[in-house]
């Protein structure tokens, strides 16, 4: 008799969903299914709205990373109001809405490291879930702790001062931002007390990504062999081929680094991108219309960017960039727990960007909106810390909203989110007798690595959980876990 | 020529001009009496009843009573201030209040006599009406989700001529505002602007520049709403 495992809810990661793994009557894994069981219908609660209240309304998503649902449907804003794309901004309105970006960037990725990332890594994923914890950090490994903390802050900070609040801003309005950076401001990110200025926060990236790679050296087979598997990556990149997180072409790579999607420009991407539904799920399937549903599908975040990405326009990011190359003989690289020390690279990247940003005299300029030639349709694309995030709407005569289209970073992540279960849950319960806790962790490791964001994913509103199923081959439930 | 009268507001000595409104006279002697539909130099209406106070026992509204030698005025107490936090209460349920995403939020007078009054959740239950916006001026949005029938802008966005621009429609409970797209049309820019900022909710909006006053420079984001007035004397 075949047994069915449920997992339910998955934790820590954004969200609510759970996981169904079905076992033969030798306790083999025959299928397994990340299932996402929330659903918000933000699409549908858009239309009728007034399109400049798009960037506020939307990013209601999610209290993770608001900052990027708001840019993003401020970008399609600004197409709308006849601003163009990216370069249409004046200096001021891109460069503030850069700093919100990479500040919400370096907060995300800091939150997702040391919150809910580092407990697996400092204590073993079948450790006593008791210790293995943010309070066990903080009780076992202060200095991380505080270091994770105050990151988080420093990044949140920044997204204060360019979009007025940490959490649900209203900076960034079609055509550009409705601030400039103070004086104060630009003085207490550049020179406040320590920790909190940038060059801590520089010197703490550069620290965390040591941390990380020091691990990396002492658990090779963990972290290079963990649900690893071949796949095509996508994401945003510059024209020039850089790292860009907040603008650029849409670009993938299939798994040996042949380019497949050639820098096209995203207010196209319905001619590239289709979604797929799947019964079981509410979360959609979106693959590369070209190569179909089969072949077709791709990761996305910061291992995707990295592979896509030629380089990174910042010095010490670059050289960490050129050592996480240098380890895949410059292929792309599809150890999927290697998107860890790809967010950190990220990290430090974003710290050395907002310290360039808050130098460049343009963002204290006044000159903060463009307008043009107002259009019925608009899509902004950005890559939020989860990886490309999609926002499309057209409007009416009247300025009401008709059609909203969200594709979600964690969406993209569908497909190999499901293999990486499948991975981890062959490779820990196939022909094991009892599944004990420590098993069902490890598929969670192995979700929790894309960072996945589950309520932005359905925009749905519901509770943060996942839990994971166990059921027999007639279906019947054997076991359910939720945390 | 005008006489000055004495009278008292919660045992305060204040002065004014004899036949001033209440709302108008206390804000003069820093005593603030709370009001949604009221503008300063416009005929009150007495509509909203936030500005009730009790003179001589008896509740009132402040903006429609004038000022006379002698009064006792009774105003910030428990019982007219959990009767005032009730009309909002109500206003909330009654609408759609969605402040999160809302344009006036942090202008708005709803809200913050809603922070001034500690409002946690309304006492009433959520009616959720469905309203439709008038959305076809070019200029203006007119959203009445959030519309709380104070005539604000019945009473002060007129034509050169004296013409209304704005009128209720409907009666009794489906009442609702609407607004004359031909007289609209010739509204000047600064009249369009006057509407919006009249307007005490996010009911009347001006296409197109939602959000662009940043936070922390908002109306209510420093001070509570009355406490510019408080602060007077």
């Amino acid at each position: 008799m075949t047994k069915k495992i449920t997992i339910e809810p998955v934790t820590r990661v954004e969200g609510h969903g759970k996981v169904t793994i079905h076992l033969d009557d030798n306790n083999n894994v025959v299928q397994s299914r990340l299932h996402i069981v929330e659903f918000r219908g933000f699409e549908r609660f858009a239309q009728g709205r007034p399109y400049w209240e798009a960037p506020v309304l939307v990013q209601r998503l999610c209290g993770i990373c608001p900052v990027s649902h708001h840019l993003a449907a401020a970008k399609a804003m600004d197409v709308i109001v006849g601003a163009g794309t990216g370069e249409g901004l004046t200096p001021a309105g891109e460069k503030m809405r850069r700093l919100m970006h990479y500040g919400q960037m370096f907060q995300s990725h800091a939150l997702h490291f040391f919150h809910l990332v580092s407990p697996d890594l400092l204590f073993g994923i079948d450790a006593d879930p008791a210790i293995r914890n943010v309070i066990g950090v903080a009780k076992e490994h202060k200095d991380l702790a505080v270091m994770g903390v105050m990151m988080r802050k420093y990044g949140q900070e920044i997204i204060r001062a360019t979009a007025g609040k940490k959490i649900h801003g209203t900076g960034a309005i079609p055509g550009g931002i409705n601030k400039n950076l103070s004086d104060e401001e630009k003085d207490f990110f550049l020179k406040g007390d320590d920790p909190m200025n940038i060059d801590k926060m520089i010197e703490w990236s550069e620290a965390s990504l040591d941390f990380f790679k020091d691990y990396h050296s002492k658990h090779k087979d963990l972290i290079d062999n963990y649900a690893t598997f071949p796949s095509n990556h996508l994401s945003l990149v510059r024209k020039d081929g850089a790292l860009d997180l907040y603008h650029g072409v849409l670009r993938a790579v299939d798994a040996e680094g042949k380019k497949i999607l050639h820098d096209v420009d995203y207010q196209d991407y319905l001619e590239y991108i289709g979604e797929e539904v799947r019964n079981w799920s509410y979360m959609k399937f979106p693959y590369m219309l070209e190569y179909g549903k089969q072949e077709g599908w791709y990761r996305v975040g910061p291992l995707a960017r990295l592979n896509t990405a030629e380089f990174i326009p910042t010095p010490k990011a670059q050289k960490a960039f050129e050592e996480f190359k240098a380890y895949t003989n410059g292929k792309p690289n599809n150890m999927t727990m290697h998107y860890h020390w790809a967010r950190l690279i990220e990290t430090l990247h974003s710290a050395e960007i907002i310290k360039e940003l808050l130098n460049d005299p343009d963002i204290q300029g006044d000159d903060l909106v463009t307008k043009g030639t107002k259009q019925n349709e608009g899509v902004g694309l950005i890559e939020a810390p989860r990886g490309t995030l999609f926002h499309h709407y057209k409007i009416n005569e009247r300025d009401e909203i008709t059609m909203a289209n969200l594709i979600v970073s964690t969406t993209n992540n569908n497909e190999p989110m499901n293999l990486a279960v499948n991975h981890i849950a062959k490779d820990w319960m196939n022909g094991q007798s009892e599944i004990t806790e420590g098993m069902m962790n490890a598929v969670e490791v192995a979700i929790r690595a894309y960072d996945p964001c589950l309520s932005c994913a359905t925009h749905a509103l519901g509770q943060m959980p996942l839990e994971i199923a166990l059921y027999d081959k007639n279906n019947n439930l054997i076991d359910k876990k939720r945390k | 020529m005008s006489e000055k009268v004495k009278f008292t507001i919660d045992g305060k000595e204040c002065v004014a001009e004899r036949g001033q409104n209440l709302v108008d006279a206390a804000a003069d002697n820093g005593v603030y009496i709370p009001s949604l539909c009221h503008l300063r130099d416009v005929i009150p209406a007495g509509s909203c009843r936030i500005c009730n106070i009790k003179n001589a026992g008896r509740i009132m509204t402040a903006c429609t009573t004038p000022v006379e030698q002698g009064m006792e005025i009774e105003n910030d107490i428990s019982e007219l201030n959990d009767m005032r936090k009730a009309i909002v209460e109500m206003l909330f349920v009654e609408g759609n209040h969605f402040c999160p995403a809302c344009e006036k939020s942090g202008n708005c007078e709803l809200q913050a006599l809603a922070y001034r009054f500690q409002m946690m959740v309304p006492r009433y239950p959520y009616e959720f009406p469905i309203k439709t916006p008038d959305t076809q001026d070019s200029r203006l949005w007119i959203e009445r989700n959030r519309c709380i029938k104070c005539k604000r802008c019945i009473r002060t966005i007129k034509t050169e001529d004296g013409k209304n621009i704005f009128a209720f429609q409907e009666r009794g409970h489906k009442v609702e505002i609407n607004i004359d797209h031909e007289l609209a049309a010739g509204l000047s820019e600064e009249k369009i602007q006057e509407a919006t900022d009249n307007c005490p909710v996010g009911s009347i909006l001006k296409k197109g520049t939602g959000f662009s006053q940043p936070i922390g420079t908002r109306r209510f984001d420093k001070e509570a709403i009355g406490s510019d007035i408080e602060k007077v004397v």
